[in-house]
Formats: C-alpha cells, structure tokens, sequence
C-alpha cells in the first residue's frame, strides 16, 4: 500500500535552535499513527509543518506520491489535511454547525466573490447534524453556541469537523489532554471511527494507553531526531518510554 | 439570579442529575433574560418616563426623539461592526465633522445635492479605509491608536479647512436630514435602510459570518482560511460609510456645516453598542443592539431634558448605564461558563 502522506528528511531551525533533523515519516489510510516524544521533541514542529502553519528549511512533503508545497493553513486544507489543534480553533460565539463550515461555507451564487454570496444556513444545519449523528456525538443544543458546551463535546465537534473535510489526513494534537475519563473515551472513540471510514491519522499525545490501545505504528521523536519507529502493544510499551525520555530500557 | 435559588429549592429532594438539570436550565434561562435585558430595561424606561411626564408620547416628541437619535443609531451601527471584530473606532465624530466640511465646501462651489452627498460619503469612506488599513497593514496590536490619531488628523483638518460653521445645503440633504414623510422623519428611514443593509450583511451573507468568526477567534478564522485582514479593513471603511451617511442626515437636519459637530460621538456610539447588549469583546451582539442602545440614549436625554434636569445628570445617568451593561456582559460570560461546567457534570 502505498503511503498517503510522506515526509522526507524534515529539517526545520528557529533561530539556533535545529527543531527537526531529517525526519522522515510516512502514514497510510486506515491507520493510527501515534506521533510520541517529551516536551520539546520536536512533535509539535513537525505537525504544523504539515498543517502549513511553518515553512519547512529543508526535505520535501508528499502527498499520494507527489511532492507538494504547503504554503499555509488553508493550502493544507485544500490538499486534504485536516488538523485539530491543542487549542481546537473553535468559534465559542457560533453554533456547531456554523463552526463546521466557518471558512468553507455553502452558499451561493457562486459567481459572487466568496464572501459576498448568501448563506445556505439551513443546509449546513441540515447536513452537519448528520454528520454529528453518523459520528453518535451527542449535543445538547445545534442552536446554541459551543460556548455552553462542554469539553468533551466541543472536542467532538473539532474531530468531527475534520472528519468531515479531510480527504487525505486526519492530525490531532492531544485531544485527550483536557479531558475526564469518559470524555476520554468518546474522543477516542471517534478516532477509531476515522480510521474506519479510511483516513490517515496522525496521533500526538502523551499518553501511552491510549497509544497501545489506539495506535497501529508509533514514531518516536527526541531532540528534533527520529529516534525510533515500531508496533505499539503491552509488551513493548517500556521499550516506548525508554525511547521517550533517551535512557537504556 | 433569583430563578437560580428558587429552582435549587425546589427540586433539593429530587436525584443530583436532576437537581444539575434545574440548575442548567435556569442558567439558560437567566442568559436568555440578560440577551432580552436591554429592551426590557427600555421598555421600562419608556413606561415610567411616559408616567412622569405625559408629553413623552406626544407624537411630536417621539418624532423629535428619533431624528435626535437618528444620526447616533447610524453611526452606531457601524461602531458595531467594528466592535464585533474586537475593534473599535474613536474617528467616528471627527470624522463625521470634517465630512460635513467636505460637504459645506463642495455645496459653496456647486448647489448639486448628489455632488455634494458624494463628497461626504467619500470623504468619510476615505478616512474609515484609512483607519483600516493603517491598522491591518500596519500591523498594529490594537485600532485604539490609529482611530485616535485619524480622530486628532480629522479635528485639524476640518478647522484648518472649513474654520467655522458654513450655512447651507442642497435640497435634497435638507430633505433628507429634516423633512418627512407622510408624518415619518426621513431620518428615521434612513436609519431603517442602513439598519436592513446591516443585517443582510451580517446574517444572510458569508461576509457576515466571517466578521462573527473574526470577533470570535481571529487565530481560528486564520487557520480555517478566513481572509481575515480583509474582513477587518472592510468593517473600517463600513463604519466610515455610516459616518458619511449620518454626516449627510446631520448637514441637512442642520442646514449646515461645521467643525464642531460629532462631538464626543465616538463616546456615545460605542455606549449605544454597549448598552444595547452587545460584547465589548467581540462576536457577540447585531445592528438592533447598537440601535436599542442608540434609541435608550435618545430617550434618556429627552426625559431629562423634559423633566428640567441638568445636562450634567444627563452624564451622570448615561455613564451609570454604561457600567450596568459592561457588569451584565461579565455576567454572560461567567453564566457561560457556569452552563459549560454543568454541561461536563452531566456527561461525567
């Protein structure tokens, strides 16, 4: 099979800091790819080299096998990739559905420039609650703004919004790390869901059983260096620590 | 905050979940009560005012009343639109003034109505794309600074320009800014046009939402593509095209021109969009806040005024009302986040 999103030899210096040294990386459709490391590795770095928020210094970013420029968020979206962040980029003053299409509405008519056409509101309303309900994410409100939501619910309505769009790849930056035990698992849920419907997805996340338990490979990133890349299950879940934190398992 | 005691009352023997439930609800309900606040508090108003004193109603004040708060409202809704991006825009009186100006001295060399209303819509225009240009492409951290300096900019000009009050305009401003029809101030229509433009632009169009989610989350709008420097030029140079209109309403309800006018306008805008429910943080609040706020300014002036009080208690209770708004806007946002915390304990 052959790799959906492929980073080659990833070089990236703020200043006289080397954030990432030739690293390399490929994922594939319909599988979780957990992206691990401490504070610092460099995760961060590569992802939003990805999503387009930086610039790589050096190496190349393929897509389906072609090499592709992402200048920018929207350029990243365009190509496919989809990314929730840390901070989820929800809109606290809009309703979910409003969240779903802010940037990418359905209106018309289409010979208008973009931000002069009219609003379909109620087919975005419409096709988003669908949407919510094919993911079983359950709100209290789709006329309330996320703002009275709660953290696992606004969660889901980031996830689901990049599942929505995303034709290639799925990142999510620690999208458990704010959340209880079930709200947890409702994330988590909805991931495994992802990779059903045949998305890749990249996983950052500090938390290594919601890696073994999730994960179908796993990179491990330490000072900016690929340090190690395997199979993540109960067995070597020491051998992922070691690789973490640099010390000899 | 009353519902909240009561309902804890009286659901205290049922189940917890059901108790979190009440209490959900009747956050919801005060939230929904502090969004109807201002028009309730100006209904109030117009019930106790019309008790004092009976003329309040008299068809002739009402009317005065709103061609008085007429070019307020105008300004206001364009104040609006800047607040909601988490802007704001102090030029506003400055530069109504010097459209005025603008407007006086094109009248002085041709008595054309449309020449001259072309001049002070594009003189105001003007300075409200400058506001929005110097502060996106600038890249300056808040508009504050360069709406005070277009404000001081503005100030200068129109005295160095037009020195002192010039009478006269052309007849069709007069009309507009002082007649009426069948028994309606045009001023009032004016405001009706500009109040429906809003809202199409607001709440039909993608522009619209693009200004919501700019107010709401200007990284996220970035990320999620928004071309957000040009949502953010386009309210500056639409609150500077309400200046203009409300500079043509002003020289024809006045006949005049003059340096002098709009005086402390950029004050009473923002306290119309404050006071009339919307966020002084961005992406909360519509046109019909900043014109309820507009109208309850309007009101409260002109039952001081018929009640005899001094100007000076004018102030005084307009700036009591400014601190009552901005105390519910924190109120919103902690009953928010009281609903998001009872939200999480009802999925725990």
């Amino acid at each position: 099979m052959n790799a959906v999103l492929e980073v080659r030899n990833a070089e990236k210096r703020f200043g006289a800091v080397q954030a990432l040294r030739r690293v390399s990386l490929s994922a594939y459709r319909g599988e979780v790819l957990a992206l691990l490391g401490d504070n610092g590795a460099g995760k961060s770095t590569l992802v939003k080299c990805v999503s387009g928020v930086y610039a790589l210094d050096g190496g190349e970013i393929l897509l389906d096998g072609e090499a592709t420029a992402i200048h920018s968020p929207a350029a990243a979206r365009r190509a496919g990739i989809e990314t929730v962040y840390q901070d989820l980029a929800l809109f606290d003053n809009l309703t979910p559905a409003q969240n779903f299409y802010c940037g990418r509405e359905i209106a018309f008519p289409s010979w208008l420039p973009r931000g002069l056409r009219l609003l379909s509101g109620r087919r975005m309303d419409r096709e988003a609650a669908q949407v919510l309900d094919q993911l079983r994410v359950r709100l209290p409100s789709l006329d309330a703004p996320v703002a009275l939501m709660s953290g696992g619910q606004r969660q889901a309505i980031s996830v689901a919004r990049a599942a929505v769009f995303a034709r290639k790849v799925v990142i999510l930056d620690e999208p458990t790390a704010a959340l209880g035990v079930r709200e947890s698992r409702k994330v988590l849920d909805l991931i495994a869901q992802l990779r059903e419907v045949g998305h890749a997805i990249i996983l950052i996340t500090h938390n290594l059983e919601h890696v073994v338990e999730l994960a179908d490979r796993a990179i491990v990133l330490r000072q900016g260096r690929k340090v190690g890349e395997l199979k993540p299950d109960r067995a070597n879940q020491k051998d992922l620590v070691a690789l973490i934190v640099g010390a000899e398992a | 905050m009353e519902e909240v005691a009561t309902n804890r009352q009286g659901t205290s023997a049922a189940s917890p979940k059901a108790e979190k439930a009440g209490a959900s609800s009747a956050v919801k309900l005060a939230l929904r009560l502090l969004g109807v606040g201002p028009l309730l508090i100006l209904i109030l108003l117009v019930a106790v005012i019309s008790q004092l004193t009976p003329y309040f109603l008299e068809p002739v004040n009402i009317s005065n009343i709103l061609s008085q708060t007429a070019v307020i409202a105008i300004v206001a809704i364009g104040q609006q639109l800047v607040i909601l991006t988490r802007g704001i825009d102090l030029s506003v009186g400055a530069n109504l003034a010097l459209a005025t100006v603008v407007g006086g001295l094109v009248f002085r060399v041709a008595d054309s109505s449309p020449l001259v209303m072309l001049a002070i819509l594009a003189s105001a225009t003007l300075v409200g794309a400058i506001n929005g240009v110097v502060y996106v492409y600038g890249r300056l951290p808040h508009p504050f600074i360069v709406t005070l300096a277009t404000l001081s900019i503005c100030r200068a000009l129109e005295l160095a320009i037009g020195h002192t009050t010039m009478r006269g305009m052309p007849a069709w401003v007069s009309a507009i800014g002082g007649s009426d029809t069948f028994g309606v101030p045009n001023s009032f229509l004016v405001v009706a046009a500009v109040a429906l433009t809003a809202l199409v632009l607001t709440k039909a169009m993608v522009w619209g939402r693009w200004v919501y989610a700019v107010g709401g989350n200007p990284e996220a709008a970035l990320e999620m593509g928004i071309p957000v420097k040009g949502v953010l030029v386009s309210t500056y140079v639409i609150s500077g095209f309400c200046v203009g209109v409300g500079a043509v309403v002003l020289a024809g309800r006045t006949g005049a021109s003059s340096p002098l006018y709009g005086n402390l306008l950029e004050l009473d805008t923002i306290a119309s969009v404050i006071i009339g429910g919307a966020s002084f943080l961005g992406g909360r609040g519509h046109f019909g806040h900043a014109l309820i706020g507009a109208v309850m300014i309007g009101v409260i002036r002109n039952a001081l005024n018929l009640l005899s009080v001094d100007v000076f208690f004018q102030m005084i209770a307009i700036g009591l009302i400014i601190v009552v708004a901005v105390e519910a806007d924190v109120l919103r946002s902690r009953l928010e986040a009281r609903a998001r915390s009872l939200q999480t304990a009802a999925t725990q």
